[in-house]
């Protein structure tokens, strides 16, 4: 079965006046309908970045595509046209954002919003639908995510909603092109905490119900490990380790991840003391050569620090990228 | 309309009236504490002193000035401001014959600095660091930097006195018989009359002063939209109209321009006023019947009340300007009409 989702060696570097930034090194990733994947690793290892990515979003220049292939349904993403490119915007990939204050427009309202939504979506492929019929569709989405009293809201303005109202909104306009595949870049983060859960719980739901498949990105595992059957860890721009959530909790293969868990203890209450991982994340404008993880990480040898290495799969449906992961 | 926006337009209102009564204080003051004795230029240059006290006493400078301040406010509530000393003429009716024309003058100016502005300044914030951009900085720069007197010789040079494809000065030749007023404004009077004819040699004699006031106008405008509109363009609710597959022309000119347009109407509201008050410059060099063109002859002759009458009159049109900017802001942003 094709993937939904294939990503093959792809580089993405920013080029800025004082260098370019290797964001994204050759990531490799396969994605099937139905799957629930979560994204993991420490704030400015390339998560938003490749979220964007799926959908050409990150602003060229400064982005530039150094290699690779990102294909949906077997399309190549990165060489679709501008009108192919806008029948994948939201009706195929779906995309919500962290801080749905900053992601809706102030000046306009829910309704104007949502309808330029349904509209843009229609038009992507033929003749948008009239306005009234957009707004209707609009209350029926709206119903979907929980929010009651539709005419009031859609007249409202961002700045009169809560925080966890906004976000709903902004979940109801992903829905609005029946896509395949939500992409959630940190849904949950700006929240307040006891908003956070009702909206993992919605989007749980939501994915469930309309057999989506879902890509959720969070710096914080508690959240993944709530939504999400399998999980990737990046660190600086790479994918580290691939695996089923549940065992990569439980038995995690890459020296990262077991620092990134031991920095959760309630995650990993059975594990030496918790600790975090020593050192910050490395410059992506000269990133340390072979493993970038190798100034943090306490199993480095000689081969690390000269030889990057690549995605192994060390079990079936588990790879991890290092030099001396053992099962 | 939303109750809450016309709140909103209330305490605009009721700001502008205080300002408005600020303005009227100020010149009052410059006037009382002119050192010329404005009795003795009433009276003439050789009147001896009881006919200059005459004068005062007809014209009430002899009583407080709480009193004439008194009269001086309830004669401006009247449309009242005076004689022109060295006409004898009403300045009241001075003004509405004058101000017109430098109305229509810069309302067209600043048509051309919106029109030509706003979508360059889009232009180039789409185009940022490409050639159109550069080429859009060079134009805003000279803009700015021509010096609007130079500027209206160089125009009139070329296109009138070279070419001769425009008129050289005045609003419309002696020989035509403008349209019965309706608002005042010359075009829009002969439209709304149906002259096409009167209409084609009113837009001949506007269009190189119009072009000469607009300039700096239209250059602040093009660089402030610009920058806004690259601003705006980065935003996250731009990021995410696209994600969500919202049209991509709805983006630019809905979307982001919408949110540019909020600083480019503060700029809007303040070129306004400099245009209303540089339109002197242009008026003299096209030799343009308006309100400059009436102050500086006027000035000339040592007539204070028609300088008075203009710069109140100037100072009211800045003041509606920026009520009607403060409006504008209230109808686009609606976080405004709250607190
Ligand atoms: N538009 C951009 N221009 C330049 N650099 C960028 C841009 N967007 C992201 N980056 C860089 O890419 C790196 C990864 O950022 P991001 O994907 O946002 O991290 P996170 O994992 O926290 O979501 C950061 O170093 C960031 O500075
Ligand atoms: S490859 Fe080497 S440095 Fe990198 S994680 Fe594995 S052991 Fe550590
Ligand atoms: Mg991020």
């Amino acid at each position: 079965m094709t993937p939904l989702l294939a990503i093959q060696d792809y580089r993405l570097a920013f080029d800025g006046f004082d260098g370019t930034a290797h964001v994204l090194d050759g990531i490799a990733l396969e994605l099937h309908a139905g799957e629930t994947l979560g994204v993991v690793g420490e704030s400015g290892c390339g998560k938003s970045v490749l979220a964007r990515s799926l959908l050409r979003l990150n602003p060229s220049p400064p982005a530039r595509v150094v290699s690779g292939h990102i294909r949906f349904e077997g399309e190549d993403v990165l060489a679709m046209p501008p009108a192919r490119l806008r029948a994948l915007r939201g009706r195929r990939i779906a995309m919500i954002f962290q801080d749905p204050a900053s992601y809706l427009n102030p000046l306009l309202s829910i309704g104007t919003q949502m309808e330029d939504a349904i509209r843009g979506q229609d038009g992507a492929t033929g003749r948008a639908r009239p306005r009234d019929a957009a707004r209707d569709r609009a209350a029926t989405l709206l119903a979907a995510v929980g929010l009651a009293d539709a005419p009031r809201l859609l007249a409202s303005h961002p700045h009169q909603l809560s925080g966890g109202m906004r976000q709903r909104v902004l979940i109801a306009m992903a829905l609005s092109g029946d896509p395949a595949l939500l992409v959630a870049d940190e849904p949950t983060t700006a929240l307040d905490v006891t908003v956070q859960a009702q909206v993992l719980a919605l989007i749980a739901g939501l994915v469930r119900e309309r057999g989506l498949t879902l890509m959720l990105i969070s710096h914080d595992l508690g959240v993944i490990a709530a939504a999400c059957a399998r999980t990737v860890v990046m660190y600086a721009g790479n994918i580290v380790e691939d695996a089923p959530t549940a065992y990569l909790l439980a038995r995690p293969l890459h020296p990262y991840t077991r620092g990134l868990l031991a920095a959760v203890p309630e995650l990993d209450s059975h594990g030496p003391r918790p600790r975090g991982i020593p050192g910050g994340i490395p410059s992506l404008r000269s990133p340390p050569p072979g493993c970038r993880f190798h100034p943090r990480c306490d199993r480095a040898s000689a081969l690390c620090a000269t030889e990057k290495p690549g995605l192994r799969e060390l079990l079936p449906g588990r790879a991890v990228a290092c030099h001396h992961a053992e099962v | 309309m939303d109750r809450r926006l016309t709140a909103y337009l209330l305490r605009r209102v009721a700001l502008a009236g205080i300002m408005l009564f600020g303005l009227v204080c100020l010149t009052f003051v410059i006037a009382n504490v002119a050192p010329n004795d404005p009795a003795a230029l009433a009276a003439g240059p050789d009147a001896g002193r009881s006919q200059i006290e005459q004068a005062r006493r007809d014209y009430g400078l002899d009583r407080p000035l709480h009193e004439q301040f008194w009269r001086y406010v309830s004669d401006l509530a009247q449309g009242e401001f005076g004689r022109s000393i060295a006409t004898g003429r009403s300045v009241g009716q001075d003004l509405a014959r004058y101000f017109p024309a430098t109305l229509e003058l810069c309302l067209l100016a600043m048509l051309i600095g919106l029109a030509i502005g706003v979508p360059l300044g889009v232009l180039s914030a789409l185009m940022k660091d490409r050639w159109v951009d550069h080429l859009t900085r060079i134009f805003a720069v000279s803009g700015i930097a021509l010096p609007p007197f130079w500027f209206g010789l160089l125009l009139q040079l070329g296109f009138a006195t070279g070419l001769g494809w425009l008129p050289t000065s005045g609003r419309l030749s002696v020989m035509t018989e403008p349209p019965d007023p309706i608002t005042g404004l010359l075009l829009t009077d002969a439209l709304l009359r149906g002259q096409w004819g009167v209409f084609r040699e009113g837009l001949s004699y506007i269009v190189l002063p119009a072009i000469v006031l607009s300039f700096p106008c239209m250059a602040s405008i093009l660089r402030v939209n610009r920058a806004e509109m690259v601003e705006a363009l980065r935003a996250d609710y731009v990021m995410s109209a696209q994600a969500h597959g919202v049209n991509p022309w709805r983006i630019v000119c809905v979307h982001a321009l919408r949110n540019a347009m909020l600083p480019t109407l503060a700029i809007i509201g303040l070129r306004w006023g400099w245009m209303m008050s540089s339109t002197v410059l242009v008026e003299t060099v096209f030799d343009w019947p308006g309100i400059g063109l009436y102050a500086v002859s006027s000035a000339i002759a040592g007539d204070f009340k028609p300088v008075m009458g203009v710069t109140l009159i100037v100072g009211l049109n800045f003041m509606v300007a920026n009520l009607i900017v403060d409006l504008l802001y209230g109808v686009l942003d609606p976080r405004l009409r709250e607190g």
